[in-house]
């Protein structure tokens, strides 16, 4: 596969504040690429400095193996899908879409037959006459992209584009850009806050704190296999338990949590530095009554605190036995667990292969968390 | 219940709504109607008044009026393009490119040559500039010039005394029009391939248009009433249509030409700003708002 974007130890730093530090990726071509990380990560600076609105301080960023640093963002071959859209109110749709194509120096019938492929190809066909405010947020955002892809560009960088929309059109807007995606074949690199739009779209995801990838993988494999205690709680839900590692002699290391018991942990642990840690347990890897008497098996009793209804994503609120602490458990709706109430004594169980564990650290993944 | 509360609102209306009324009519549509009256005024030859048409058809018959009223109408336009050129970069710069700490501190400078009068503002200027004044005393002295050069009473001069003491209400009404355009837009059209020129001709420009139309027609309507600047700084020369009408009533106590001068002049700001309007494409609500 070719490479389309290259970046190598980019760096940037505003004043004494390093907003992206030491970052190297690829992506290939045709790749729909995703960055995640909360606000503040970096992220955006990130993709600025690809478009050419940053200068790195630090490092190089290669489009088809052609250096682009020093290089304008109107010679640069990517196109900017902006956070806000910023699609240009004076203009109509037509025009918007044509702006880029006069700028290279088409004009008349070439301008009209492109834009109205391209209106076509995002499903606005006949929409060129249309005033940006006639227009709803779903078509403004197809608009935006439709804007960006006339040109050809080598990459499509995308800054948050769904961050304006409201949740049911932001579902589907996701489905609608991977489609188009695929269809048109042109790279994207995707930024993004929101951990489903993330997975959902991407080939590959690199997830950013504090200016640096902590992992880049594919969505799977971030689910599945952390590599990191941030990675574990801002990728899918995850409940985190303090725990204490210990290995017994049978050369299996167990997890002591505050409840007194042990629990099996999966692959192996360096104790040298201390034995906190922070066990992962997705909600929806515990099951409910485990089938008993299974040895790998780990099994904790609880007590439900609450039954959180809502549909296909109905949650039970656990309290360890003998803690005060809280545990989030999916709840599957196959009627089956119906009867449970306030209060109930009920065994949960997993099993350790889909259990994270990482050494205690301090990380905030909000603000306000 | 409906009828006491909608009497109220009627009642409520009509106190804050006369004084308003009251100023509007007896202080401007009152006057504007008896000069209009007057304007149609006139003494024949025998020295009986009636209604008459002389003081319209003095207006073109005699080429001194009619070209001084053609040249004032160039000239206040020609101002209002050079106030737009140069305040158009300003207020960029203080909306778009200044540190916020900076923008007030150079609004205030914007702003306090016009708590002086124009009359000081404009006196400072000839203190500056006229022969035994500031800048030939330097010139002199350095030795750029051998002899002071009179400075003053010429078009060009005049025209900088204009700009100068109209530049605020371009500037104002720009950078309350630049500060609502998004800095996204700017850079979404660099992204898109624009050069800056382009940028500022596809979408500052486009975009600023109803600040621009505003600002200009209060310059144009400043610049072609104005009486002070042209005076003083333009001299017997400036030949400005304000000073044919201030002739007419002030010293032939012709009232009636003045009258029929003034509102020709009221005529030609409205057709050039109507023109202006319709030329640039501009809803007249959006930018009187």
């Amino acid at each position: 596969m070719q490479i389309t974007l290259s970046v190598e130890n980019l760096t940037k730093k505003f004043g004494d504040f390093t907003a992206v530090r030491d970052v190297s990726f690829q992506v290939e071509d045709g790749k729909f690429f995703s960055i995640l990380g909360p606000s503040g990560c970096g992220k955006t600076t990130l993709l600025r400095n690809i478009a050419g609105f940053y200068e790195p301080s630090a490092g190089s960023i290669k489009i088809r193996g052609e250096e682009m640093t020093g290089v304008e963002p109107n010679k640069r071959p990517v196109n900017l899908v902006f956070q806000h859209l910023a699609l240009f109110p004076m203009m109509n749709v037509h025009e918007n879409i044509a702006f880029g194509l006069r700028r290279r120096g088409l004009a008349g019938k070439e301008v009209d037959q492109k834009v109205n492929n391209m209106l076509e190809r995002v499903g606005l066909p006949g929409f060129g006459k249309k005033k940006i405010d006639q227009i709803s947020g779903g078509q403004k955002q197809r608009i935006a992209i439709a804007r960006c892809l006339v040109l050809d560009p080598s990459v499509l960088l995308l800054d948050e584009p769904l961050g304006a929309l409201d949740a049911k059109l932001r579902e589907h807007m996701k489905v609608e850009l991977k489609k188009l995606q695929v269809e048109v074949g042109t790279t994207f690199v995707y930024i993004t806050h929101d951990q489903s739009e993330a997975m959902v779209m991407s080939d590959h995801v690199a997830v950013m704190n504090s200016g640096q990838f902590e992992q880049l993988d594919t969505p799977q494999n971030l689910y599945h296999s952390p590599k990191s205690s941030f990675v574990a709680q801002f990728v899918g839900n995850n409940n985190k338990l303090a725990v204490k590692v210990h290995k017994k002699e049978g050369g299996e290391f167990y997890a002591r949590y505050i409840d007194g018991r042990d629990y099996l942990l999966e692959g192996a642990y360096d104790l040298d530095q201390g034995d906190e840690y922070d066990m992962f347990l997705r909600p929806e890897a515990v099951v409910i009554n485990p089938p008993a008497e299974d040895k790998k098996f780990n099994v904790m009793n609880c007590t439900v605190k609450a039954v959180l209804f809502d549909g296909g994503n109905s949650r039970l609120l656990l309290i360890p036995e003998t803690t005060s602490e809280e545990l989030i458990v999916a709840l599957p709706q196959t009627k089956q667990y119906d009867y449970l109430k306030h209060g109930d004594v009920i065994k949960i169980g997993w099993n350790p292969a889909t259990a994270v564990c990482f050494r205690k650290v301090d990380v905030k993944i909000y603000d306000d968390v | 219940m409906m009828m006491s509360k909608l009497r109220t609102i009627r009642w409520s209306f009509f106190v804050f709504f006369i004084p308003v009324f009251l100023w509007l009519f007896l202080l401007i549509v009152l006057p504007q109607l008896e000069l209009l009256r007057m304007s149609f005024l006139g003494t024949d030859y025998y020295g009986e008044s009636g209604v008459t048409f002389d003081n319209y058809w003095a207006f073109f018959s005699e080429p001194i009026y009619w070209l001084t009223f053609v040249r004032t109408a160039l000239f206040s336009i020609l101002v209002t393009l050079i106030v737009l050129l140069i305040a158009l970069p300003v207020a960029f710069y203080i909306t778009k490119v200044a540190s916020f700490k900076i923008t007030g501190f150079l609004m205030v400078i914007i702003l306090v040559p016009f708590w002086v009068s124009e009359l000081i503002r404009v006196y400072g200027w000839m203190i500056l500039l006229r022969e035994s004044g500031v800048l030939n005393h330097f010139l002199t002295s350095v030795g750029i010039l051998k002899v002071p050069v009179e400075m003053l009473y010429n078009d060009i001069t005049m025209i900088m005394g204009l700009v100068y003491t109209t530049m605020l209400f371009m500037i104002v009404p720009l950078i309350g029009v630049m500060e609502s355009l998004d800095d996204a837009l700017i850079e979404a059209a660099h992204d898109l391939g624009a050069k800056k020129l382009t940028i500022w001709r596809t979408i500052i420009i486009p975009y600023s248009m109803p600040g621009i139309m505003s600002g200009s027609i209060i310059v144009f309507m400043l610049v072609l009433g104005s009486y002070l600047t042209p005076n003083l700084m333009g001299g017997k020369n400036s030949l400005w249509f304000t000073e044919q009408i201030y002739n007419q009533m002030i010293i032939y106590f012709n009232w009636n030409q003045g009258a029929a001068f003034g509102f020709m002049l009221l005529l030609l700001s409205s057709v050039i700003i109507w023109l202006a309007l319709k030329l640039t494409k501009q809803d007249w609500r959006s930018v009187i708002k």
